[in-house]
């Protein structure tokens, strides 16, 4: 049965993915900050069916613990199928206009430290000449908006690195997923007033991402009706899109 | 999710403030007074707490220990019926009861004590719990069972959610050899004949309820279709799931629900089985959950929402006061789109205020029409009041507080297991009415 490191355990989304593969038996390392709320995962896929899992914390902006959980799993379960990396901060915008070292720690959390540990992880898949690499993204990544440029570049930049890498990789028998969630109702969001109905709930995301993995898809929009969203906020010429207030 | 933290019903209200509980060992708010909130699959105001705030456990979704050798499960009060049966179902288990959708969470099963078709059999949802974690607004924590706090444990159980958050829960499954479910439908002609199945089926058939058709009068008054069945047994072949996934993704400006489409329904459904008895193998989803196929299926009661009047009255009076309230209904001329008959077990239930007891229980739907609906249902309070009988909180909107008292006698020692700062718009109706 398939063996996966799921980085960010604790992240809404990815407990719904892995509840999905838990059913199937897979075996998992968890990685996660917080060894309390790892816990808690851990006996829930437990129960669910897993087969084996294991648990390590790292913290997002040490990127040499990054790359020691990467070895501690592929120790702990004999060799990895596969990563996905959920982990993740949505930044107070506002907050990094006034405070531009935020705005760099932040582009560290979201994007720095994932290239770092996506480049680890390609090098031993790629040796492998099988795997998948994960990452969850966003469709904040696809425009740059002034309510959330700075998360947005973050996504962004990881998305474009992703590109690269899936182009690298596609010889050997690697596949990389970009996964772009629209709005999901998540402790991240706890804030937002959620009504409307372009909000998700995790199990919905995570259902869509345990297929996209399945069909070894390239990236994914969920749920899929952000794909057409986007491509009509993609196709809005900068012109006025300047001038719009989203 | 749109109406997030609002009733099913749609119907007293139509906002409702909310935070969601993220982890299991997190700190309840303070300084301020709520409601624990499940998944609002509540009809009625008991899971709301209009002027305050719902606590939800939408989040506390973690299965805790589930040992496939002995069925026992725990997990955290959010996790619903469905997650259950995702996870045991194909390991030979299934929920020891279960209500008529499985969109419900575990604490929701709890603090209504739930019941289902095998009432009849193995009593309430409570009759299955081993024991919960509470949590007190003033952050106490206590364990619950039938041996440790036990008064505790019985105020709990269909304890409205007004003791405390349940965080996690410990239940007994049911060992099946089979989740399909070998059924047979059979088409009878009037109230007393479904008087008589049911007391004939009762001892070997392990769930039995039964549809009516509510604008049949005179001879045929109460007719419909009765379903009895038990687990096939384990040789037989699983059906398909047959789910239909369809949504009723707008908010219609009128109730779809009229006289017109009710007619049509109810004639439409009686009839569509011409032979007096089928037996059939059905997965099941259609069985338990027919209305679950239909995501937000309680939109197309139009914004004004919709009320449910669900009644048990003692086995002496059930006939006449099932009679009456159907005669009252059809002079009303509302009818209603679903009604549900079934006949309660004498199975004691576990809780200090849960609803089911020996007797016949009927449920009712009604688009909410205003006056004309609160009016009828002031004829049919007068129907159960007279019978001795009971309305369900977990489907109520109406209900009057001189009449809780009478249904629930229990309600004064109640108090005493309240949590102080836990309150819901239900409790402030029925217990606390200003002036
Ligand atoms: C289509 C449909 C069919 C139904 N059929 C049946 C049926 O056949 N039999 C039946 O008995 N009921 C039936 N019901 C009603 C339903 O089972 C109950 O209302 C159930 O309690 C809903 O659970 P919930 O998780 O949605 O809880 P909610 O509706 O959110 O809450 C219900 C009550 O439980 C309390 N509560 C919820 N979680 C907790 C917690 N963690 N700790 C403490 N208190 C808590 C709330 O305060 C509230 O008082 C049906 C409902 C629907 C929509
Ligand atoms: N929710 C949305 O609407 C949405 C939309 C698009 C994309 N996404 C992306 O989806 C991913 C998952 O988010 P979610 O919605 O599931 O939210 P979530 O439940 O809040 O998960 C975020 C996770 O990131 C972890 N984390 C944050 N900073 C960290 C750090 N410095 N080191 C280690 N771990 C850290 C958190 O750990 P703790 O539990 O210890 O805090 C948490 O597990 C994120 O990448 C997010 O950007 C979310």
């Amino acid at each position: 049965m398939k063996k996966w490191l799921i980085v960010g355990a604790t992240s809404a989304i990815a407990e719904a993915t892995v509840r999905v593969w838990a059913t199937r038996g897979y075996s998992f390392y968890l990685a996660a900050r917080d060894t309390r709320k790892l816990e808690i995962v851990r006996q829930d896929l437990q129960s669910r069916g897993a087969v084996r899992v294991e648990t390590g914390t790292f913290a997002a902006d040490q990127f040499d613990q990054l790359t020691e959980v990467f070895d501690q799993a592929k120790t702990a379960l004999d060799g990895l199928d596969g990563i996905l990396i959920a982990y993740g901060t949505l930044p107070d915008q506002l907050h990094c206009e006034q405070d531009l070292e935020l705005a760099q720690k932040e582009i560290r959390t979201n994007a720095l430290s994932v290239i770092h540990l996506c480049g680890y992880a390609a090098n031993y898949f790629e040796h492998r000449k099988t795997g998948t690499i994960a990452v969850i993204t966003s469709v904040a990544g696809d425009r740059g908006r002034k309510s959330n440029y700075v998360y947005g570049a973050a996504k962004g930049m990881v998305g474009i690195f992703l590109q690269g890498l899936r182009n690298r990789l596609s010889s050997c028998g690697v596949s990389v997923l970009t996964i772009k969630p629209g709005f999901v109702d998540t402790p991240m969001t706890h804030e937002f007033d959620k009504t409307g109905p372009l909000w998700a709930q995790p199990e919905i995301i995570g259902e869509g991402i345990a297929k996209a993995v399945d069909k070894r898809r390239n990236v994914v929009y969920l749920p899929w009706f952000w794909s057409f969203i986007m491509l009509i906020i993609k196709s809005v010429p900068e012109v006025i899109f300047k001038r719009l207030s989203l | 999710m749109s109406d997030k933290y609002v009733s099913w019903g749609r119907y007293p209200f139509k906002n409702q403030k909310g935070v969601d509980l993220l982890w299991r060992d997190d700190q309840l708010p303070v300084n301020t007074n709520f409601l624990p909130q499940g998944n609002a699959r509540s009809y009625g105001d008991c899971c709301m707490n209009a002027d305050g705030m719902v606590v939800s456990t939408h989040n506390l979704k973690h299965f805790i220990s589930f040992d496939p050798e002995t069925g026992v499960l725990r997990c955290e009060a959010g996790v619903l019926l469905k997650d259950i049966l995702d996870v045991v179902e194909p390991q030979g288990w299934f929920v020891p009861v279960t209500p008529g959708t499985k969109f419900v969470s575990v604490g929701g099963a709890v603090a209504n004590d739930v019941h289902g078709k095998n009432h009849h059999v193995a009593g309430t949802f409570g009759c299955h719990v081993r024991s919960f974690e509470l949590l007190r607004s003033d952050g106490a924590r206590m364990v619950c069972s039938p041996s440790e706090n036990p008064e505790m444990f019985s105020a709990t159980i269909g304890g409205l959610g007004l003791t405390g958050v349940i965080v996690w829960v410990e239940i007994q499954l049911k060992k099946i050899a089979n989740s399909a479910i070998d059924l047979e439908t059979i088409k009878y002609s009037n109230l007393n004949e479904f008087f008589s199945l049911s007391a004939e089926s009762d001892a070997n058939y392990e769930y039995t309820v039964a549809w009516i058709d509510c604008l049949a009068r005179g001879e045929q008054l109460g007719r419909g279709h009765f379903m009895r069945g038990n687990h096939a047994s384990g040789n037989r072949k699983k059906p398909s799931r047959r789910s239909l996934p369809l949504t009723v993704p707008i908010d219609p400006p009128v109730s779809l629900v009229n006289a017109f489409s009710l007619k049509l329904m109810n004639a439409l459904y009686y009839n569509r089985q011409r032979t007096r008895s089928k037996q059939t193998i059905v997965h099941y989803d259609p069985f338990f959950y027919p209305l679950d196929g239909v995501k937000n299926w309680n939109r197309v009661y139009g914004p004004k929402g919709f009320l449910q009047y669900q009644f048990v009255v003692p086995a002496e009076n059930s006939a006449d006061a099932i009679r009456e309230t159907l005669d009252r209904i059809s002079a009303a001329n509302c009818g209603s789109f679903l009604a549900v008959l079934k006949v309660f077990g004498d199975k004691p239930s576990p809780g200090m205020l849960s609803f089911p007891r020996p007797g016949a229980t009927l449920a009712l739907d009604f688009p909410f029409q205003g006056e004309k609906t609160h009016a009828l249902f002031n004829q049919l309070d007068e129907i159960v009041v007279q019978a001795n009988g009971a309305i369900y909180p977990a489907k109520d909107a109406h209900m009057k507080p001189a009449h809780f008292r009478q249904y629930y006698p229990n309600a004064e020692r109640f108090k005493e297991f309240k949590d102080p700062n836990i309150t819901s718009s239900f409790w402030q109706r029925v217990m606390e009415p200003s002036a």
